[in-house]
């Protein structure tokens, strides 16, 4: 085909990308949007196969049947709950694909042929050094995602310090720079293939040191970081291929997912670095005293004061994914609206593993999205809410961060949930949150605990609110 | 202006389009936008499908054979799933 034609229809899959993108951050249109994406992606698909023209089909429609069939296999086997693994398990693949373009690329550039050319020569030193930034970027993506979905599952427990991080950190990530540099300038082929396997180890072990000590609620901004890396290795292998088509599409994603990372930690009041250092970066002071004036309650007794109740907001947290409790909790929502009860589900941004995460669970139980309410909407109703029901969630609603300029998540935007009239917190146990610090809400007067499996409380719950409606 | 200089022009004009298109997405979208922007980022297909052309079992060849099958997962399942996600906000209304 004609060079100019196949620019051209590229062209069309590019403009496919912008306005499916567009359309995705739009309710009502996101669907079709995902649709775009994907028909802009099937196009540049075939347009590169016609390109080809006559070449050897074996590799290329084995792969990408093998490719499919997994692909779809792991979405149909996947559960709602494990939408978050998912998400991470994608990225993985995709930053391991980048990666692999650059290094087959190395491969039959520079191994293979029998000439004394290095890779800086027989690429150009753009191409070249594109080539080794996709290796890094792309297996730091694919380590990094592997760990996440691993510590996601619970696979992998804790954010464990690793001592000496940061030195650690800067030596894999000198090694990976310095044996990059040695695979390219490199003129015989052994060294340079012993350069390019340590280059690749050394990216994998950058993932590994980046993702280990971070855990808990801070994945929602690993996710999105690795996000943005997944679009940011496939841009560098555009790059090295002078692929515009890679470039745009990648750098799009790498926007994209810096955008949502920066989200996520100004919902944590908190900077990018401050969370790659891991845990509540060194916690200032962090108060742990016992509580001394826990109240704790039933299901029953807890009916009783939602069913006179005008107003209710639910807080829903990453417990009651872990319980998979959400249709427990829409079916509270029911039962609570057919007594005249104006329910409101507020959901704070970084509520859950993953961007949006709660939305997503609740979307799962038919929740209309009408009744979720973001954190600045719902704040100043708050007070005047006559019963809040937090189901495990724990940081973002400690008042600690508005009142103790000490503890360390003071400044972190809250659902201010303490002055509803009455709480109950449906929580397995008095164990604290991901900051490792106790909750003030749970010792006030107007919190009472409802402790158990939150699906079970929630279910009872249900039961109760139902029975009353009938009477 | 040389090929490297417009790719740059390219790069720099693509991160802007990126901001600015997804500035300002309601959060019930984080989830369904990261995994469809990830699907996005298989584009790194067209990168694979260009390498493994020869029907002779080089290295480099068997890498790009696995560049396309990872990448085609990365396409194929984040599609599905972003459209499975949005399937469930769809019911509503």
């Amino acid at each position: 085909m004609n060079a100019d034609i196949i620019a051209l229809v590229a062209l069309v899959s590019i403009a496919l990308f912008v306005v499916g993108l567009k359309r995705l951050s739009r309710i009502r249109t996101a669907r079709s949007g995902n649709a775009l994406i994907a028909g802009g992606m099937l196009l540049a698909v075939v347009l590169t196969l016609v390109e080809q023209g006559r070449i050897d089909w074996r590799w290329i429609l084995g792969g990408l049947a093998v490719g499919s069939a997994v692909g779809i296999l792991i979405v149909v086997r996947a559960q709602a709950t494990q939408m978050p693994e998912i998400v991470a398990r994608f990225n993985g693949f995709g930053g391991a694909a980048s990666a692999l373009v650059a290094l087959s690329l190395f491969w039959g550039v520079v191994i293979e042929p029998v000439s004394a050319d290095t890779a800086f020569a027989a690429l150009g030193a753009t191409a070249a050094l594109t080539a080794v930034l996709s290796v890094i970027i792309g297996a730091v993506t694919m380590s990094g995602s592997v760990l996440a979905e691993l510590k996601l599952r619970g696979t992998l427990d804790g954010s464990p310090r690793i001592p000496v991080r940061t030195l650690l950190m800067g030596l894999a990530v000198l090694t990976a720079l310095g044996a990059g540099l040695v695979a390219i300038g490199s003129v015989d082929e052994t060294v340079a293939m012993l350069a390019v396997i340590g280059l690749v180890i050394a990216s994998i072990l950058v993932g590994v040191i980046l993702v280990v000590p971070i855990g808990g609620a801070d994945m929602p901004v690993v996710i999105s970081l690795l996000n943005s890396f997944s679009g940011l290795a496939a841009a560098a292998a555009g790059f090295a291929l002078s692929n515009p088509l890679l470039i745009i599409a990648g750098t799009v994603v790498g926007a994209a997912g810096l955008i949502l990372t920066q989200i996520m930690c100004v919902a944590m009041n908190r900077s990018l670095l401050n969370v790659m250092i891991g845990g509540f970066g060194g916690a200032v002071e962090a108060d742990t005293s016992d509580y001394v004036s826990i109240t704790s309650s039933d299901a029953e007794e807890a009916a009783m004061v939602l069913e006179i109740a005008e107003s209710v907001v639910i807080v829903p947290g990453y417990g009651l994914a872990q319980a998979r409790a959400q249709t427990a909790a829409y079916d509270v929502a029911k039962a609570l609206q057919q007594l005249g009860v104006n329910v409101r589900f507020a959901i704070h941004p970084v509520a859950g593993r993953m961007p949006g995460h709660m939305n997503v669970v609740l979307a799962e139980a038919e929740v209309p999205y009408e009744m979720l309410f973001e954190m600045d909407q719902i704040n100043q109703d708050l007070p005047q809410t006559d019963v809040v029901i937090v189901v495990g969630a724990n940081d973002v609603v400690n008042p600690a961060a508005n009142t103790q300029p000490n503890s360390p998540i003071a400044g972190m935007p809250i659902l201010d949930v303490a002055g509803a009239r009455r709480v109950f917190v449906i929580k397995r146990s008095l164990s604290p949150g991901y900051a490792g610090i106790k909750n003030e809400l749970f010792d006030m007067d107007n919190t009472t605990m409802l402790f158990g499996d939150a699906k079970k409380i929630l279910d009872e719950l249900a039961a109760e609110l139902q029975k009353a409606a009938k009477r | 202006m040389g090929e490297v200089l417009v790719s740059l022009y390219v790069f720099v004009i693509a991160g802007f389009l990126g901001f600015e298109l997804i500035n300002k997405v309601p959060p019930t979208l984080h989830t369904p936008l990261m995994s469809g922007a990830n699907a996005m980022s298989g584009i790194t297909i067209i990168g694979a499908l260009t390498l493994a052309t020869v029907a002779e079992p080089r290295v480099s060849v068997l890498l790009g054979a696995l560049a396309i099958v990872l990448a085609t997962i990365n396409v194929v399942g984040g599609f599905l799933v972003t459209d499975r996600m949005l399937a469930t906000f769809r019911t509503r209304r």
